[in-house]
């Protein structure tokens, strides 16, 4: 009797094992959809549900906003997503709140392959103990080849420049990396520029180099909308994500090209929400999704940086194009030579005050 | 009436009784209370379920926007002892509060709840979400003297400006999203200036959100009136054949005809490319009437045009024609009798439809915020932004019960000048 | 309106004047609806009439953007989304506005005028405000990201149209008919499919329309209770329409347009039906 019952228990305990196994579990992954989503398809997620056939990853759309929905489904203890993409700015905050997890990076993240810690790997770019980097990405310029002549934009002064190039640009709708152009263009050293934008002088003299160019620019929200308005000749020059601008140029192939002086780096990556549904098969996926090789072959389809530094060597080819990618990396040497990081402490304080000093100044 | 059938159906004291032996009046009373009771059932449900699905979701956000429990909550030793502190005077707080805000601060950095106070008061003033941060990072390590202890991990802490807006906002209600709404603030020390003009984003704004919505409808009604006159006065078969030009667009999706609109005005777009191909400007001149004031207002009055035409047609095709005639044979002109006579006649359609439109429009959101660039959107555009990006909830609160409020007002309006229950469809 | 014959040489000409004004008032009202049809079929990725198309070159059109929807997940999944929510949300609007509208058009409903304004409140509270509200409380209570939850709130805002077309066809209902049906021996239930329902049913079905496109057509409060598995039709426009502008976009427009001629042809068969009932002709 005693035997049968064991029997019987280990049969059910296998059974169990198999339905838990035949029954796909949902992950429900947040990101920015477009062109980004489809490079995370590619590089992760398709080959990690090739490999994890009890694994079916689904694609949600809805990274802008995120920390909005997040920070209500917190509220409402209702938390349905498993991974969400953020970029690093929103990443901290909401680490802030408590509305994402910390991680412990070397026991949850692979090591590189010569055995570097993930922490050490990743090293400068984990700027929030609970974001998890994927990419390099900057914000930078594409002007139009065809509509500026023989005297193309060469530094961020020529942006601000009408005589040089004339004709509408478009720009960001928030105060984030405009006030600092401005006053790089202003001639403001690069080691300056925070410094004086606290102070009211400071904030005073980037709307006013900004005043200079104001009924010219055609102000964006989307990444998309400069490559777009750069295509229909709306604009000559526009600021949007480099990686935008690869898809123009080289897979669209428009009559448009980079103008890298004073590119902005920013980090995008993952988060995992506090109380995600599917903790434990989200940490496993991330540990694959985030190791050396993954984050390089993610730069086979969209031309941003890896976070990790032993990436950045297996860094090939494009996917489809067959173009070398590393020349179009916003790290790559030719490009980055002069480049600004994204100031994450001043613009946690500051990015009320200003995107609403923004906004007024827009409406004046 | 026959006096003796009369007599026998009323009772001793003189009331008019049933066939049950019940006074008429009783039981008069009592049949309407039920009818009544009936009406009131049926209509039941609906109600409930607006109230549930609409109403409470509406009025329990609206709340958000005087909310302020954050501050008392997770600083909950420090705020009551706050209370005994002079604001007006010189002095920093006293030892015991320094040591109660460490406290709280060490209790904050288990619950990982620091962060969602600095950035409320971030709102107050800047910098409150780094001296939160950075406290937060330290609050372990904190050690007696608190004061110099905190005082030494920010110096923001020494800082009198500091801790009154921290007093300030510490109550469980606040009213500084209305004024933020209203483009006002607080000095520290409590006192409620107007903010100046490069600090002035919404009351310009409910300025814009009025005046384009009143020029959608001045465009409406002088573009719905001929035509709604045309349909009016011609035979059925041809009016209703028109008329499918103004339901069609009616019933399109409102995304089709922004989208159409977009194609329509866009730099490279229909119109432009007509323009160059007519040789009326020059490929260079590329009229820009779109993501701006322009692209809104022409394509919200498209949008919104058929809300005009049809109570102005319903209207017009009650006025008998005999007017006009009788009008010119007193030897009134064709525009003295159009003016004096057919137009006072058309004025409940043009108040239900100019109402109408109004309404609709100051709520507006999808097409401003598709084509309307920097010039062209409206305050239901800046509580989605609130919303969504800045993450100011509070604000959009304020600045959304601030436009609840006027559309309300107008409601009541439209139900005084044309009767809610007047309202038709199609 | 002809023209009189013994109208003056001024009348003449502002007859025609004033024909040409309607005229073009009419093509600003149809010309935007209609040029995206031959645009959808584009053979280049912009939103004009390229020189190819112009010169009605074969070259110049082509099916692609159709063959894009119907080809992408993405777009079937949005299409299948709309009418799951537009249908169930539609069937609670129109069951609950009827039943309200009879009790409405009742003479012994009590603050009719008061309660009325509520029910109707959903049409005319900016929509932001009300997709703000139910973001927080459908949060709350575990509704959002759900279709259940979306489906409710589209319910909402379509019921003030059920209510509305319903009462109206109910305006000068004549109760005696009822009275009679019941007098001649009629249950309450006879009574009310026999009598009541084919004199409301045209009102019932435009009102069930307008509910139908006020669900098929929202995109502001689906974005803010829903997530992405609720992502519909005009939810996708949108952000293409913001984000990646391709003619895919007015190829789904077009196909919108056409979904709109047959309603509209629906509703005025309806209300001329309704017409006809109630003795009323023009």
């Amino acid at each position: 009797m005693k035997k049968v019952f064991k029997h019987t228990l280990i049969a059910s305990a296998i059974s169990i094992g198999l339905v838990g196994t035949a029954v796909a579990k949902d992950l429900v992954v947040v990101s920015w959809g477009g062109a980004y989503t489809a490079s995370q398809q590619g590089a992760y997620h398709e080959p990690y549900m090739a490999a994890n056939p009890d694994i079916k990853i689904i694609n949600d759309d809805s990274a802008n906003g995120a920390v909005a929905k997040l920070r209500a489904m917190q509220e409402a203890n209702n938390v349905t997503w498993d991974l969400v993409d953020m970029v690093a700015a929103d990443a901290i905050l909401s680490c802030d709140e408590g509305l994402v997890d910390e991680i412990d990076f070397d026991t949850a993240l692979a090591p590189a392959p010569d055995g570097t810690p993930a922490s050490v790997d990743f090293g400068d770019l984990l700027v929030s103990p609970c974001f998890i980097p994927q990419i390099v990405y900057s914000t930078t310029f594409g002007y139009r080849t065809d509509l500026v002549g023989d005297n193309p934009p060469t530094s961020i002064a020529d942006v601000f420049d009408l005589e040089k190039i004339p004709g509408k640009r478009s720009l960001e709708k928030k105060a984030i990396n405009n006030l600092e152009w401005a006053l790089l263009a202003d001639g403001v050293p690069a080691d300056q520029v925070y410094d004086m934008l606290g102070t009211d002088e400071g904030v005073a003299r980037a709307f006013a180099k900004l005043d200079t160019i104001k009924d010219q620019v055609i102000w964006w929200e989307k990444g998309a909308q400069t490559p777009q308005l750069l295509a229909d000749g709306e604009v000559v020059i526009g600021s949007t994500y480099n990686g935008r601008l690869f898809s123009v140029i080289e897979e669209e192939k428009q009559p448009i090209a980079m103008m890298w002086d004073w590119q902005v780096f920013d980090l995008d990556g993952w988060v995992v929400p506090k109380d995600a549904p599917n903790k434990a098969e989200v940490m496993e996926y991330l540990k694959w999704a985030t190791d050396t090789q993954r984050l390089a072959d993610q730069a086979k389809f969209i031309s941003y940086g890896p976070a990790r530094a032993s990436s950045a060597p297996l860094v090939g080819k494009h996917a489809t194009l067959g173009i070398d990618m590393a020349p179009h990396m916003p790290t790559d040497p030719n490009n980055a030579k002069n480049t600004l990081l994204y100031n994450f402490n001043f613009w946690a304080d500051n990015v009320d005050d200003l995107n609403e000093r923004f906004t007024a100044w827009l409406n004046q | 009436m026959n006096t003796d059938l009369a007599q026998s159906n009323v009772n001793e004291s003189g009331e008019m009784i049933t066939a049950d032996g019940v006074p008429l009046r009783i039981s008069l009373l009592r049949a309407k209370k039920r009818a009544r009771n009936r009406a009131l059932l049926l209509v039941a449900p609906l109600f409930l379920f607006i109230l549930v699905t609409f109403f409470i979701p509406i009025i329990s956000m609206l709340f958000r926007s005087v909310e302020n429990q954050v501050v008392g909550d997770v600083l909950h030793r420090t705020v009551p002892l706050l209370q005994q502190w002079d604001e007006h005077g010189s002095d920093l707080p006293n030892e015991e509060i320094y040591a109660a805000l460490a406290e709280d601060f060490k209790e904050a950095f288990e619950n990982k709840s620091a962060g969602s106070v600095g950035r409320r008061l971030n709102y107050e003033q800047s910098g409150f979400s780094g001296l939160f941060r950075s406290t937060n990072r330290k609050a372990r390590k904190l050690e007696p003297p608190f004061k110099e202890a905190l005082i030494k991990v920010d110096k923001d802490w020494g800082d009198i400006d500091v801790w009154r807006v921290l007093k300030r906002e510490s109550g469980s209600y606040t009213l500084s999203y209305y004024l933020a709404a209203l483009d006002s603030s607080y000095t520290p020390t409590g006192e409620v200036y107007k903010n100046d003009a490069s600090n002035s984003i919404y009351l310009p704004l409910f300025w814009r959100t009025l005046w384009m919505s009143l020029l959608i409808t001045v465009l409406c009604l002088i573009l719905a009136y001929p035509i709604s006159y045309l349909l009016s006065t011609l035979p059925i078969k041809t009016s209703n054949l028109l008329m499918i030009l103004v339901l069609l667009p009616f019933w399109t999706s409102l995304l089709v005809r922004t989208s159409a609109w977009i194609a329509l005005l866009q730099k490279e777009g229909v119109i432009n490319d007509l323009l160059v191909a007519i040789r009326f400007i020059g490929d260079d001149q590329r009229l820009t009437m779109i993501h701006n004031a322009t692209g809104t207002i022409v394509a919200m009055t498209h949008v919104l045009l058929p809300f005009m035409v049809l109570p102005l047609y319903s209207v017009m095709k009650t006025i008998p024609p005999s007017y006009m005639r009788a009008a010119r044979s007193l030897g009134a002109t064709p525009f003295t009798a159009f003016v004096r006579i057919y137009m006072p006649n058309t004025v409940p359609g043009i108040g239900a439809g100019a109402i109408l439109v109004f309404i609709i429009s100051i709520g507006y959101y999808i097409t401003p915020a598709l084509v309307g660039g920097q010039s062209g959107t409206l305050i239901s555009n800046f509580i989605a932004y609130h919303l969504s990006s800045s993450l100011n909830w509070g604000l959009a609160a304020a600045l959304g019960t601030i436009l609840l409020g006027a559309v309300m007002v107008l409601y009541i309006v439209y139900d005084k000048i044309v009767g809610i229950d007047n309202m038709k469809m199609g | 309106m002809a023209l009189p014959l013994h109208a003056t040489t001024g009348e003449k000409i502002w007859y025609y004047v004033y024909r040409a004004i309607c005229g073009l008032i009419f093509f600003f009202l149809i010309a935007p609806i209609v040029v995206v049809i031959p645009l959808s079929f584009n053979a280049v990725p912009f939103f004009t009439f390229t020189p190819e198309m112009l010169a009605f070159d074969p070259a110049g059109y082509s099916l692609k953007w159709y063959q894009e929807f119907f080809g992408s997940l993405n777009w079937q999944g949005a299409v299948k989304n709309s009418f799951i929510l537009a249908v169930f949300s539609t069937l609670i609007a129109t069951v609950l506005g009827t039943i309200a509208a009879l009790g409405l058009s009742r003479a012994e409903m009590p603050a009719k005028t008061l309660i009325m304004g509520i029910l109707i409140s959903p049409m005319v509270v900016p929509i932001i405000i009300a997709a703000a509200g139910m973001f927080f409380f459908y949060s709350d209570i575990g509704l959002a990201s759900t279709h259940f939850g979306v489906i409710l709130a589209h319910a909402a805002l379509g019921t003030p149209f059920v209510v509305i077309t319903v009462t109206a066809t109910l305006v000068g209902f004549d109760h005696s008919l009822t009275r009679a049906a019941a007098m001649l021996g009629a249950t309450p239930t006879r009574t009310f499919f026999k009598i009541i329902v084919p004199l409301i049913l045209p009102g019932v079905i435009s009102g069930a329309l307008f509910a139908f496109v006020t669900s098929f057509d929202e995109v502001v409060v689906v974005r803010f209770v829903g997530s992405y598995q609720q992502r519909t039709i005009p939810w996708a426009m949108f952000s293409g329409l913001r984000e990646q502008i391709s003619p895919t976009i007015l190829a789904v427009a077009t196909l919108l347009v056409l979904l709109s001629i047959l309603m509209l042809t629906t509703v005025e068969l309806l209300r001329r039906r309704n017409d006809r009932i109630r003795g009323i002709t023009n």
